[in-house]
């Protein structure tokens, strides 16, 4: 392995171990659930994605062979990072509202309601003539 | 010089599955619970990465890809669960 080849895999690695760590860290430190869904969601997924261009060119550097299947877990990793926080997002908004869990008093404070008279389309539709809503049946 | 590194960022990923631990087992909401073990699998995939580079190993990557995806499926399915009370209806 070329040593420009190592510092860069060197300086991948420890990008990616920096943004895993901070992502994790932020789920400890911040004060709402809200909050602590954007530490995981983002940072974490954003690390691996570093760990994994690394590995590309550490095998690169060290089997002599240019691998495409690291870049297929970080494509999937991007594409379903965000849908999985945001049923996240949906199961908390669900309990806070059927009152299964109580916001604590932080600084970011509750979830806001959106405009209008409907809600967040959790367990319905937001609003009952909503279009091929499960509400109208 | 990359053994240092690798073994450096082995620590960081096992520290960051002890506060996704910590995480799981204080909740307070759901939420976080379910926050917490989605972040612990993506963390189980850095690991398993990074073991793969340490063991100069093609093998780890198909363990990473299927993990990625039960845990994609699994988060949905629980978050279905509660939002629902079934997950294919």
């Amino acid at each position: 392995m070329t040593m420009v080849v190592e510092i860069m895999v060197c300086a991948l690695v420890l990008l990616g171990a920096a943004f895993v760590l901070i992502g994790s860290w932020a789920l400890v430190r911040l004060p709402s659930t809200m909050e602590r869904l954007h530490g995981p969601t983002k940072a974490t997924t954003l690390g691996l994605g570093s760990l994994l261009v690394a590995s590309v060119f550490y095998f690169q550097g060290r089997l002599g062979v240019w691998t495409a299947h690291e870049l297929l877990i970080a494509l999937f990793l991007f594409i379903t990072a965000p849908i999985s926080a945001n049923m996240i997002a949906k199961v908390h908004l669900h309990r806070v509202r059927i009152g299964a869990f109580e916001e604590p008093d932080t600084k970011a404070g509750a979830p806001p309601r959106p405009p209008g008279e409907g809600d967040w389309a959790t367990f319905e539709a937001p609003t009952r003539n909503t279009q091929a809503s499960t509400a109208n049946t | 010089m990359i053994t240092l590194t690798l073994q450096i960022a082995l620590g960081c990923v096992a520290l960051a599955l002890l506060f996704n631990g910590w995480r799981l087992l204080k909740g307070p909401a759901l939420g976080d619970r379910i926050v917490a073990l989605d972040t612990m699998v993506i963390n189980a995939i850095a690991l398993i990465i990074l073991i793969g580079m340490i063991g100069e190993s093609d093998a780890y990557f198909e363990a990473a890809l299927l993990l990625a995806m039960v845990g994609f499926v699994s988060t949905i399915a629980y978050c279905k669960f509660i939002l629902r009370g079934d997950i294919v209806e």
